[in-house]
C-alpha cells in the first residue's frame, strides 16, 4: 500500500470499470486533469496520482538518485499499476508524463491497451538537425526562473488532499500549494525533464497511441508532436484548436472529446 | 484630519473623479496589460511601454504575453503560471524576466487575474506588472545566502557523520563465543555530534575489551577528544595487567592534553578459561549492569574517579565470574538523563528493561534505546552510546 500514499494515489468511476491512469506533467500536480478525469467516471476506473515531489504526494520519500532519469517515474507508475492490479490500462500522459507512458509501456507492453500522449515532446532541445524548441540556454533560463520562484514556496505549505467537490476553481487551501512544490525537487525534476532525450523509445512502443497537439504549443511544437506520431508504430494525432502547453485546461471539451473518441475505437493493430 | 482642511480634501476628491480615466490607466504607477484568454495582448498601458521600449503597434493583436518573456520564463509560464491562472482565477508574484525592445532583460513581478462570463468561459486576462530589478537583486542575495546556507549546513551533516565513525569501531562488534551489539545515537536530529563512545577489541585469543565512555560537552571537540580517548584506550590495553592500568594510562594523557575536557569510562575485560569472567574498571562512569535468570539487573563493580581531573584517581578492578545467560549493559548517561518534561528516564527503568529481555544482545541494546526514545517523545537530548553482552546457553547437541 506504500505507493498508493507516497503517490498520493485517488481512484474513483466505476470500480468494475477498464482502468484509466492519468499523470500530471511537471509543474503541478494532478489537480490538471479536474475538467478531463470526471468525465470518463461513468464508464472507467479513474486513477489519478502525483509524481513524488507534487501536490500531495510524500515528498519525504524523494531520493534524488531514485529519481535520477524518466525511466524512474515510469517504474512508479509500473508500481502503482501493479499495487491497483490494473490490466489493459488506458495510460494519459500530460508534458514530460506523455514519455512516462511511452517508457513504462516499453518496460510493461502488456500492460498498456492505448496511450494517450498530451503534448508529448521525446527530446526539449535543439540536436543536430532534430528541432526541440529550446537550447541548452533556454534551460539553463527555466532553472533560474524556479529558483527566482523560490521565495514564493515556503515550508509550512503542507501538503494538501485534493477535495472531491467539482467546484470550477480550487479550494483556497488548495490554491496555496497548487504549482508550489519544494523548490529543490522542482529543480531536479526540471533537470530530469528538459534533459531527457526519449526518440530513440518512440520506436519501442507500439501500444495503440493517440497524439493531443496544441495548435500553438510553446514547450512542444506541432512539429515535435508530428515527429512523436510518425516515429511510434502505431500513433495518430489530433490537432487541438488550442493555445498553451495545456489543452486539458485551456480546452477541456476538445481534449475530452478527442480522448473519448480514440478510447471508443476498438484497438486495432498497427495499419 | 481637521475640519479646516476638509474643504482641500473635497478638492483632491473631485479632481481625482475629473481626471480622464485613460490617463489614469496609462501613467498608472504599474505596467498594464489585457489579453485574451490565449494570452494574446489587447491592450498596454505607457507605463509597460516606458519598462519594455516596446511599441503599441507591435504588441496589440500581434504579440502574446509569453512572447515578451525569456525562453526559460515561457516555460514556467507554460508549466506553472498558465495552469495556476486557469485554475485559481489569479496569479500572485510571479517573477519573470520580460524581453525588452533592445533585447535586454528586464526583472518583473506579476500579478494576473482571469474574468470570466457569467457561463464560466474565460474572457480576459489582466497582467499587472512591476520592475522588480532592485528587488530582484536583493533576492538574489538572499537566495545565494540561503544557498550557501544549506551547502554548509551539507557540510556541518557529513562532518559529524564522519566525526561519529570515529567514535566506534568500524564494524559491528564481534567476540567469538559471547553475543555483543552496540548502539551509538546522536543527540536530536543527527547533525550534532557529542562524546560518547564505545569499543570492543581483541588483546590476545581469549581476552576481550568492551569500552564505554563520555567526554563531557558536545561538539567537534568534545567528538575529538573522545576519538582520542578511544584510541588511548586501545593503545593502552595491549600488556595489560589490570584494566584499571588503562584507565590511569587515559587519565594522565587527557591531563597532558591541552583540553579542559574531562572524561568518563568503564572499562571491562572479559577474559575465556572455560567460563567467562568480567574484570570492570570505573572512571567515573555509570556501572555496567548485569540481569542473570531474569532477576532484576545489579551492578558489577565499584565507582572511581573521573578521568582526566585529578593526577591520582581511585581506580578498582573487581571481578564478576559470568553464566551463561548472563546479560551485561554498559551504557552511557544519555540514557538515565533523559528527560521527559521534569521527569528523569532513570537507572530503575533501565534495569526493568535489562531485566526484561534476555533473547539476544541486539534485542537488549535494541529495546533500551527504543525505551528510553519512545520516554522523550524520540526527542534525545543527549547522544546515546550502549554496548550489550550476552552469554548464550549452552548448544545443547546442535552443531552449526
Amino acid at each position: 500500500m506504500e505507493v498508493m500514499s507516497r503517490l498520493n494515489v485517488q481512484v474513483t468511476g466505476r470500480p468494475d470499470g477498464p482502468p484509466m491512469v492519468f499523470a500530471h506533467g511537471f509543474g503541478c500536480d494532478q489537480n490538471m486533469w479536474r475538467y478531463v478525469a470526471p468525465q470518463f467516471e461513468d464508464e472507467f476506473r479513474v486513477v489519478l496520482f502525483d509524481h513524488v515531489g507534487a501536490g500531495g504526494s510524500d515528498a519525504s520519500t524523494y531520493d534524488p538518485d531514485r529519481y535520477s532519469a524518466l525511466d524512474d517515474y515510469a517504474d512508479d507508475v509500473l508500481a502503482l499499476c501493479e499495487q491497483l492490479e490494473l490490466r489493459d490500462v488506458v495510460f494519459v500522459g500530460h508534458s514530460v508524463s506523455a514519455m512516462v507512458g511511452v517508457l513504462a509501456a516499453a518496460k510493461a507492453p502488456g500492460l498498456f491497451a492505448k496511450l494517450v500522449l498530451v503534448g508529448p515532446s521525446p527530446r526539449y532541445t535543439d540536436d543536430d538537425g532534430y528541432v526541440g524548441g529550446f537550447s541548452a540556454t533556454d534551460i539553463a533560463e527555466l532553472l533560474e526562473s524556479l529558483d527566482s520562484n523560490y521565495l514564493g514556496w515556503s515550508s509550512a505549505i503542507a501538503p494538501v488532499i485534493m477535495g472531491n467537490g467539482d467546484r470550477p476553481e480550487l479550494a483556497e487551501e488548495l490554491a496555496a500549494s497548487f504549482c508550489r512544490a519544494d523548490p529543490d525537487i522542482a529543480r531536479r525534476f526540471a533537470r530530469v525533464t528538459f534533459e531527457s532525450d526519449n526518440r530513440a523509445d518512440l520506436r519501442r512502443v507500439a501500444t495503440p497511441t493517440l497524439v493531443l497537439q496544441s495548435t500553438s504549443d510553446a514547450i512542444a511544437p506541432v512539429a515535435v508532436g508530428t515527429y512523436v506520431r510518425d516515429t511510434m508504430p502505431n500513433a495518430t494525432m489530433v490537432l487541438l484548436d488550442a493555445t498553451g502547453h495545456c489543452p486539458n485546461l485551456s480546452a477541456p471539451e476538445q481534449t475530452t472529446a478527442a480522448i473519448r473518441a480514440f478510447v471508443s475505437e476498438p484497438a486495432s493493430a498497427a495499419p | 484630519m481637521t475640519s479646516a482642511t476638509g474643504g482641500a480634501l473635497e478638492g483632491f476628491i473631485d479632481a481625482l473623479l475629473e481626471d480622464d480615466s485613460a490617463e489614469l490607466y496609462d501613467r498608472a504607477p504599474c505596467g498594464y496589460l489585457s489579453t485574451d484568454p490565449d494570452g494574446l495582448i489587447v491592450k498596454a498601458n505607457q507605463t509597460f511601454l516606458t519598462m519594455t521600449g516596446h511599441q503599441r503597434g507591435d504588441l496589440v493583436g500581434k504579440r502574446r504575453f509569453a512572447d515578451l518573456l525569456s525562453a526559460g520564463g515561457r516555460i514556467y509560464h507554460e508549466t506553472h503560471y498558465a495552469p495556476m491562472l486557469m485554475m485559481q482565477g489569479t496569479a500572485r508574484a510571479i517573477a519573470f524576466e520580460l524581453v525588452t525592445r533592445d533585447g535586454g532583460r528586464l526583472p518583473v513581478l506579476v500579478n494576473s487575474v482571469l474574468d470570466r462570463d457569467p457561463a464560466g468561459a474565460p474572457i480576459v486576462v489582466r497582467v499587472a506588472v512591476f520592475d522588480a530589478t532592485d528587488r530582484r537583486e536583493y533576492e538574489r542575495e538572499l537566495l545565494r545566502a540561503k544557498q550557501r546556507a544549506e551547502l554548509s549546513e551539507t557540510h556541518a551533516t557529513q562532518l559529524a557523520q564522519t566525526l561519529q565513525r570515529m567514535l566506534m569501531p568500524p564494524t559491528p562488534p564481534v567476540i567469538p563465543g559471547l553475543d555483543v551489539a552496540g548502539v551509538y545515537r546522536p543527540a536530536g536530529d543527527g547533525s550534532e555530534v557529542g562524546g560518547d563512545f564505545f569499543d570492543v577489541f581483541e588483546i590476545k585469543t581469549g581476552d576481550w575489551v568492551v569500552v564505554v565512555g563520555d567526554v563531557r560537552g558536545k561538539g567537534v571537540e568534545a567528538a575529538a577528544v573522545a576519538s582520542l580517548a578511544r584510541h588511548t584506550l586501545r593503545a593502552a590495553a595491549i600488556g595489560l595487567v589490570q584494566p584499571s592500568d588503562a584507565l590511569a594510562t587515559l587519565n594522565k594523557v587527557l591531563l597532558r592534553d591541552e583540553t579542559e575536557r574531562f572524561c568518563t569510562v568503564v572499562f571491562m575485560r572479559l577474559t575465556w578459561d572455560g567460563a567467562w569472567r568480567a574484570v570492570v574498571s570505573s572512571g567515573g562512569h555509570a556501572l555496567p549492569l548485569l540481569s542473570r535468570d531474569g532477576a532484576l539487573s545489579v551492578e558489577i563493580g565499584q565507582p572511581g574517579t573521573v578521568l582526566g581531573v585529578v593526577d591520582d584517581p581511585l581506580l578498582y578492578d573487581d571481578e564478576t565470574p559470568l553464566q551463561p545467560g548472563d546479560n551485561v549493559l554498559l551504557y552511557t548517561d544519555g540514557i538515565p538523563e533523559g528527560r521527559n518534561g521534569n521527569e528523569f528516564y532513570g537507572e530503575e527503568r533501565l534495569a526493568g528493561v535489562v531485566a526484561n529481555h534476555h533473547e539476544s544482545a541486539g534485542a537488549l541494546a535494541e529495546a533500551v534505546v527504543r525505551d528510553v526514545l519512545d520516554f522523550q517523545q524520540q526527542q534525545a537530548r543527549d547522544d546515546i552510546a550502549i554496548v550489550a553482552v550476552r552469554v548464550p546457553l549452552p548448544v545443547s547437541s546442535e552443531v552449526g
